[in-house]
């Protein structure tokens, strides 16, 4: 999965950029430098909705994206982030206003226990980025052409994303509804 | 309300929402981070941080802890170790020390909990701890300990007085006289439950009584063994549990972060919040224990099974439960002559415990392989051998019929639309491309177990309807199917029906384990609005038993009154317990199914991939479609982990689990698995519980594994009795390439 961006150096003559912008709003980076961008988020902002399934990267539920980029935010510093712009679930649509991917999940029951999904959300938005960036994966057959998205790439590209209730099936069908099959 | 008559017609079969694909009610607040889980909580206040250290030897005693560092330690305010208390009562059905004392029974047992104001302070203080440590030998590899391994008798079946083997006729002379035999040992590895969310308790102390979120499948288990634990009365203990994030056995008990929660809580005077990180999870909590079954088969050339005998052995520490492997065996299929029975041998190893299909799962694994090769040497099609040993009574007590059994309709309405009628008999016969491609198929069952569950059900002044229980939802889909419960019962919608779930402060329900939740939680949700429709008729003076409820009016005749208008005139509230008399032992509850796998196994690298699944499933009537769906393919899935690439690795010297976190305890990810096709039969069990609903959310893991296992033989020709079914294994028993 790709590293965000460092912090773009601030423009001359203006203050040096001191927040950490998170769906929106400008937050002070935690004063230990210890802390990781999730427990930032789930500790200090109270943001829990993005989770903590293992504390190392292996899991994918802490997934969020940070100028636009997924990445695993517990492998990540939140004092790395000063200037950055993070989206997390919360972010994307609230219980009664459901962005269209978080409807597709509902109408599709592409969870159970809840605790992936919200990893699993910013992961789909993270991955179908990438793929209009043209970057390819493991099962990309021919790298020249234009990038579609099939349920193969999707499947290969959600794969650092773990759900144990195994609701995979469920969730590539949400996923084919959102992004209107065949891209 | 005792249920102990077979269920007449009642307002849940008008099927207006019950029985209907509904969308879950929580899922909005899923989808969004919305919905908290215990370590996300806010009520108690802000807690201070705990962090678990887990003992670094698997047998022996700690002589001493020093603690000084970790208290010097920037923002510590606390170190609290097992050496600080006597050794705390387990849970019942537990043998792993929780905490308290200085024996060591296992790796990663917790050893101390390290409490401070923010949680990257309490982790670095954590590793500041010195043990000094006296390690004993232990016992850490089942085969070896079989010789000295003891019975475990089937008493969930058979109760107290259950026999160390249950036989029927006589076994030895059936398979010497058979014209067919199959004699085959099969092992299924260790496995963890690996749910999502990591044990997370919060606990907050007002005076004597504690209040603790946590993540836990039984609140009214977890009431049970709290207070035992922590040696305080049991109505000083609420437990909260709105939100599970994933559980599959591991959180049916206690485990040690509720304790250390409550325990640095009491001892800070403040809210503590403790959670396992991943890494000591799969050592300091539970597994499935590893088993070695021995399979016996008999028939003769008609294909008809004369005897059947399914001896296994699983390990556990002292005192703890078998995994029953066997039981399933006894009710599967008809034969004259049976032996079948497990016994345990004692490991120190960490805790086996009940796991997702707890015996049916792995006891399949071996079962429906062994079938699969005698059909092969009968020269039978596997689901005709499978139906023409079907059996409509349990073999064990002839006299005693199954409620509900249509094994055989699974396996027909499967083949007819996987496409079995396509599958090649010859191994290795199928060829596209690279892929050697196989189908396999096989039988699932599980039971239905009966449990008392209670439920209150308010008609609040507003008109709104609230379902408040102890009951869980950890994925099954509880609250969804409670608010159809009691919409259909009250003839409203369930965007009607609010429901609380999870508290102990409510009625106590069965709880979320051993697929007995859906059944038993709706049965009583059922009896509460039962009540509630009474306390209505009587308001309005209508004769209860002729009030029909439709479209949020009551009606009585020609008499109509709207719900609204009932419920302005001050709320309402029905509460009950559902009770089962003996129907669950005069006649056998189980629910059945048929699962195909087909696989294609790369003819170079022995690569499996899983191309295709279908489940059939015969599990009483289908509360919700939606949701019932989803526990079958989570159970598939977890079948495709259990066949292919789940096994905790064992350090045979050192006594531990190696690969304990999510890297190297491999479960299925998206790429393994392909779409997953459900077919629900419709066969309402009217002797199960007064919905009609039996259970199914375990139901779909059983048999998924073997299925592939014998799509993996079609495809290839290897046999592979041990799992988990690796490529390694495959490699050099392939097929030469020049034969393809």
């Amino acid at each position: 999965m790709p590293q965000s961006n460092m912090n773009p150096p601030a423009a001359s003559g203006m203050t040096p950029v001191r927040f950490i912008t998170v769906n929106g709003e400008q937050h002070s980076p935690p004063e230990d430098p210890r802390t990781t961008l999730l427990d930032f988020l789930r500790e200090q902002l109270d943001l829990t909705g993005t989770k903590k399934g293992c504390d190392q990267g292996q899991c994918g539920a802490c997934t969020v994206l940070v100028n636009g980029t997924r990445i695993n935010a517990c492998l990540t510093l939140a004092i790395m982030h000063v200037g950055d712009e993070v989206t997390t679930v919360e972010g994307l649509g609230k219980p009664d206003a459901l962005h269209p991917l978080q409807r597709a999940f509902v109408t599709h029951d592409g969870y159970q226990c809840g605790y992936c999904t919200p990893g699993q959300i910013c992961s789909v938005i993270g991955a179908l980025a990438e793929i209009d960036r043209g970057v390819p994966s493991h099962v990309t057959g021919d790298l020249s052409a234009p990038m579609i998205t099939t349920r193969l790439e999707m499947r290969e590209r959600m794969s650092g994303n773990i759900c144990r209730c195994g609701a995979y099936s469920n969730i590539q069908d949400a996923i084919a509804e959102f992004v209107g099959e065949p891209r | 309300m005792r249920f102990d008559e077979p269920a007449l017609r009642n307002p849940i079969d008008d099927l207006t929402v019950f029985g209907r694909p509904v969308a879950r009610i929580e899922g909005p607040l899923k989808v969004t981070g919305a919905a908290r889980y215990a370590y996300e909580r806010t009520e108690l206040g802000k807690a201070a941080y705990g962090v678990v250290v887990g003992a670094a030897i698997p047998k022996g005693r700690i002589r001493a802890i020093d603690r000084t560092a970790a208290l010097a330690s920037p923002g510590v305010l606390g170190v609290i170790t097992t050496l600080d208390h006597d050794r705390l009562p387990t849970a019942d059905m537990c043998a792993a020390t929780l905490f308290g004392g200085d024996v060591i029974q296992h790796h990663h047992q917790a050893m101390a909990v390290v409490v401070a104001d923010t949680f990257e302070q309490a982790r670095a203080a954590s590793r500041l701890l010195s043990v000094t440590y006296e390690r004993a030998e232990g016992r850490f590899v089942l085969a070896d300990e079989e010789p000295r391994a003891e019975a475990a008798p089937d008493t969930e079946n058979g109760g107290p007085d259950a026999p160390d083997i249950d036989v029927v006729g006589d076994f030895e002379a059936a398979f010497r006289a058979a014209l067919v035999r199959l004699e085959q040992t099969y092992t299924t590895p260790y496995e963890s439950p690996a749910m999502m969310e990591p044990h997370a308790s919060m606990a907050a102390w007002q005076g004597d009584h504690v209040t603790i979120w946590t993540s836990n499948q039984m609140v009214n288990w977890a009431v049970r063994d709290i207070p035992r634990a922590l040696g305080i009365p049991a109505e000083n203990v609420r437990v909260l549990s709105p939100y599970v994030g994933g559980g599959f056995g591991a959180k049916l008990f206690i485990r040690c972060d509720v304790v250390l929660a409550a325990l640095a809580a009491r001892a800070l005077g403040r809210p503590v919040k403790v959670t396992l990180h991943r890494p000591v999870i799969f050592n300091n909590t539970s597994h499935r224990s590893a088993t070695i079954q021995r399979i016996r088969l008999a028939a003769g050339s008609d294909g008809k099974l004369t005897g059947i005998s399914h001896r296994g052995l699983s390990g556990n520490l002292p005192g703890g439960l078998a995994e029953m492997a066997t039981s399933q065996t006894k009710l599967l299929y008809a034969a004259p002559n049976r032996e079948i029975g497990m016994r345990m041998a004692t490991l120190d190893l960490p805790e086996s415990n009940f796991m997702r299909a707890p015996g049916e799962a792995p006891g399949l694994m071996a079962l429906e392989v062994a079938m699969d090769e005698m059909a092969e040497k009968l020269a039978m099609d596997p689901i005709a051998f499978r139906i023409l040993n079907d059996t409509p009574v349990d073999p064990h007590v002839p006299n005693r019929r199954f409620s509900e059994r249509h094994l055989a309709e699974c396996l027909r309405v499967g083949a007819e639309r996987f496409g079995w009628s396509a599958r090649q008999a010859r191994p290795a016969g199928v060829r596209d491309g690279r892929w050697l491609v196989g189908m396999g198929v096989a039988s699932a069952i599980r039971n239905a177990i009966p449990m008392s569950s209670g439920a209150r059900v308010r008609l609040e002044r507003s008109g709104r309807l609230t379902v408040e229980t102890d009951m869980t939802d950890i994925g099954t889909g509880t609250y969804t199917i409670l608010a159809q419960t009691a919409a259909e019962m009250l003839g409203v919608t369930p965007a009607d029906v609010g429901v609380t779930l999870g508290d102990s402060n409510l009625p106590r329900a069965a709880g979320s384990g051993g697929q007995w939740g859906a059944a038993n939680a709706t049965g009583g949700v059922f009896a509460a609005c039962v009540k509630l429709r009474e306390a209505i008729a009587a308001r309005l003076g209508f004769p209860a038993a002729q009030c029909t409820f439709a479209d949020h009016h009551v009606r009585s005749g020609n008499d109509t009154t709207s719900l609204a208008e009932v419920a302005q005139r001050g709320e309402l509230i029905g509460e009950d317990l559902i009770e089962f008399g003996d129907l669950g032992k005069r006649f056998q509850q189980s629910t059945f199914g048929a699962q195909f796998a087909e696989v294609g196994v790369d003819a170079f690298t022995g690569e499996i991939r899983v191309r295709r699944m279908l489940a059939v499933c015969d599990a009483g009537r289908i509360i919700n479609p939606v949701t019932a769906r989803s526990q079958v393919i989570g159970g598939m899935t977890m079948g495709i982990g259990a066949a292919l690439m789940e096994d905790l690795g064992l350090d045979a010297k050192r006594g531990f689990f190696v690969n304990h976190d999510m890297a190297g305890y491999e479960v299925p990810v998206h790429a393994d698995v392909p779409h997953l096709d459900v077919v629900l039969l419709d066969h309402p069990d009217a002797l199960a519980s007064p919905t009609k609903a039996k259970g199914i959310g375990e139901l779909g893991m059983c048999g998924a594994a073997p299925a592939i296992a014998n799509a993996v033989y079609n495809a290839t020709g290897v046999r592979i009795r041990n799992y988990p079914i690796t490529l390694d294994k495959l490699l050099h028993e392939l097929p030469p390439l020049s034969a393809l």
